[in-house]
């Protein structure tokens, strides 16, 4: 995949010089006072995942030098596959040694709560500071007794990602909103001889995205508000109808593919559609191959469409700072997550970043990134909308247990294949999401 | 230390005479080698046995709920698949390995030019981390960018490309082709070693009794063969039923499961999933089968008396 370069991120920042120079602490909204000071002498590890664009290590790295140089605090920073994070993190959290901040994934804080830090007044500080969190972050963020235990630093936001020319010989100028017409855009487009493809592979990112999507748009869900298990439900049953009618229309082998596999395929012309990150936008707007890069302005971005519920129903990954108890330098953190969320370091990464992480606290919606260029402004409200894996449960054990067994996903995938009619489908994943939330 | 001690001792007998004592001598030089296999096998091997009639999940520990997991998971169709799989796996990727591994073995040794750089350049396969080989594999079996399926379309042989992991069996059957890919040098190699200890005296002595080759084969090279071969046997049954890096990598269990091996299973429940408890006990219930396989080829194949030339019974 080609890569983001920083001098990619600064020419893309350029095109805002004027709203950055001048656009530094107007985001702010009162002033809160922050009193936690690093420990004398403290040096602290960080462990998150490596980077998927450069510009956002590179200025992560600024980020935390610009913080060594104002409080003397040393910063180790070690980039991992991020794959990784989390058995590295779980094996931190049970041993009690390793890093001191774990940027991971999803509901990670949520299995081991008791080993984190209350990171309430890092939160709270924020929160005031920058027009208040997204109600996912206080989902993911926030115990059932309303503690903090970790800080969301974003989320790569997962959209609709479509070839517009394609979308326009279908007979559609503009994207559909719903379901409805989203099917009829894709039979459309497959009648065309220009398939859609979205991943049924055990992937992590792209097939949990989807196919918690499909199932949410129509009334489906893995557990009700008590953590009761529902999923064998009409509603579920009418997302599967669906989603194989939408399968009838996917580019052939979706069912063996991975995270990466629509990205290749997307950028080697064979798909008028999919569902991904900002960065394939990236690596066609970057591509060295001009056949490749010609495609850019033919790339569209579309929020998943709305389905007979009524509102938007999407997954997206988060990335969730937390803090160790076995931490020797608590203080310092905490003061350096507070740090690098504050607007002087979070903007120049967010737009280093070119987008791809989405903001967690409402008054970064203005950040220069999100206009810079309009195909961006589709992730901007991406934390604003989106769901919790366990919608609409609580998230813990239960919740990261049915999700690694990849449940929603293997259902969508056997009732879209054929394996299974859609009842049975529903049925045998109504069996086994009752063994993880068995009390 | 051995000096402290030789004190302490000295006024009944010495450290050094002590020493003389073959029994304590064999029990000190056994010690290290003890404290290691202690330290590194057998105590996470109890642990991990024990882990599994807990209900410990990542970051808290848990309490011992004796054989529930196993009662919860014979009850889990996932498991019970990855048990088949693994089996299917195992099996399959086993015979093929010893049957192209000994075909391999009985090529090479015959005498050849560049003998010895042949040898080495069969070992490459075994020789690359199994990442790569498996992300090669990955690329070859891609759905939309396979080089198999593009040289096949080239030549009008196929008019779509082959969806060598979108099915159940087509994805068993590609990931224990790679396995098999990957695993034949070894069985080779430690054949082909096996052949060269052969005294080719025996082999003069049936071709005088007028044996066909395929008698010589039968009754000379297999049963010479077999001290080794059942050596061979057993590590290979071993390291496949153990497998996780191929199946990772290339599939991630998928399709549906298809490919999901024990190894693989253990691992996605315990780690990404937190039950590390339900994830130990899947890893035990490997044991019994290793135990199963490394029993029958070990003692199966070696048990024949024919070996030290007296009748087989």
């Amino acid at each position: 995949m080609t890569e983001i370069t920083r001098r990619d991120a600064l020419k893309i920042g350029a095109g805002t010089a004027a709203f950055a120079a001048t656009g530094v602490d107007a985001l702010a909204q009162g002033a809160p006072k922050w009193e936690v000071t690093p420990e004398k002498g403290a040096s602290i590890r960080v462990l998150r995942g490596s980077r998927f664009v450069q510009g956002d290590e590179t200025v992560f790295n600024e980020n935390v030098a610009k913080y060594e140089k104002a409080t003397g605090v040393k910063v180790r920073v070690d980039y991992e596959g991020w794959e990784d994070i989390t058995p590295k993190a779980a094996v931190a959290a049970n041993v009690g040694k390793g890093p001191d901040i774990v940027y991971g994934w999803y509901d990670i804080a949520h299995q081991y709560p008791d080993k984190l830090v209350d990171v309430s007044d890092v939160a709270n500080y924020l929160g005031a500071k920058y027009g208040g969190w997204f109600d996912v972050c206080k989902k993911f963020g926030q115990t059932k007794g309303g503690r903090w235990i970790a800080i969301p630093l974003g989320a790569p936001g997962s959209k609709v990602v479509y070839r517009i020319s394609h979308a326009k010989e279908a007979g559609f100028s503009e994207f559909p909103k719903d379901t409805k017409g989203f099917l009829a855009l894709c039979q459309a487009m497959k009648k065309a001889n220009k398939p859609v493809g979205l991943a049924l592979g055990n992937a992590v990112g792209d097939a949990n995205g989807w196919c918690h999507w499909v199932v949410w748009a129509h009334g489906g869900k893995m557990v009700n508000e008590k953590d009761q298990v529902v999923i064998n439900s009409p509603e579920t049953i009418a997302g599967l109808e669906y989603a194989k009618e939408l399968y009838q229309t996917f580019v052939p082998g979706t069912l063996s593919w991975l995270d990466p596999s629509n990205n290749k395929a997307f950028l080697d012309d064979q798909l008028s559609l999919t569902t991904n990150g900002i960065s394939v936008y990236y690596s066609i707007k970057n591509s060295a191959d001009p056949k490749i890069k010609a495609m850019a302005a033919d790339v569209g971005h579309a929020d998943y469409p709305i389905g007979p519920v009524g509102r938007s129903t999407q997954l997206n990954l988060i990335v969730p700072a937390m803090v160790f108890r076995y931490s020797k330098y608590k203080n310092a953190a905490k003061d350096f997550i507070r740090f690098m969320m504050e607007q002087e370091q979070y903007e120049p990464w967010s737009t280093a970043s070119i987008g791809y992480f989405s903001h967690p606290l409402a008054a970064y919606d203005k950040l220069p990134i999100w206009t810079a260029d309009p195909k961006h402004t589709p992730y901007r409200d991406t934390m604003r909308t989106m769901l919790w894996p366990s919608y609409a449960g609580s998230l813990g054990y239960a919740s990261a247990g049915a999700l690694a067994d990849f449940i929603m996903v293997q259902m969508v995938a056997t009732a879209c294949s054929g394996a299974k009619s859609p009842k049975d489908a529903a049925a045998e994943a109504q069996k086994r999401a009752e063994r993880y939330y068995k009390v | 230390m051995a000096v402290a001690l030789g004190r302490q001792a000295a006024p009944r007998r010495s450290f050094v005479e002590l020493l003389d004592d073959r029994r304590v001598l064999s029990v000190l030089c056994m010690l290290p080698a003890v404290g290691l296999l202690v330290t590194f096998l057998a105590y996470p091997l109890g642990l991990g046995v024990w882990l599994g009639f807990t209900d410990t999940k990542i970051g808290r520990p848990g309490v011992f709920i004796g054989i529930d997991n196993y009662i919860s998971l014979f009850d889990d169709s996932v498991f019970l698949l990855s048990v088949y799989n693994t089996l299917v796996y195992t099996i399959v990727a086993t015979i093929l390995k010893f049957g192209l591994g000994l075909w391999l073995a009985l090529l090479l040794n015959n005498s050849m030019p560049f003998k010895a750089f042949i040898r080495a350049i069969v070992l490459l396969p075994y020789i690359i981390p199994t990442v790569l080989s498996a992300l090669a594999f990955w690329w070859m079996y891609d759905p939309q960018f396979s080089v198999i399926s593009y040289v096949l379309s080239k030549m009008g042989l196929i008019d779509r490309y082959v969806d060598f992991l979108g099915q159940p069996n087509a994805a068993r059957a590609s990931v224990i082709a790679a396995n098999v890919w990957r695993g034949i040098p070894f069985v080779a190699i430690c054949l082909l070693a096996g052949l060269q200890t052969i005294s080719p005296s025996l082999y003069e002595a049936a071709a005088l009794d007028g044996a066909n080759p395929w008698q010589r084969f039968r009754n000379v090279t297999v049963p010479m063969l077999m001290p080794i071969l059942s050596v061979v046997l057993t590590f290979s049954v071993l390291f496949t039923f153990t497998d996780f890096q191929l199946i990772y990598a290339i599939t991630r269990g998928g399709p549906l499961n298809a490919t999901h091996l024990m190894a693989t299973l253990a691992f996605q429940r315990a780690i990404p999933g937190g039950q590390m408890g339900e994830g130990a006990a899947i890893a035990t219930a490997m044991i019994p089968f290793l135990v199963f396989a490394t029993v029958f080829s070990y003692y199966g194949l070696q048990r024949r008396k024919w070996q030290q030339g007296s009748a087989d019974d």
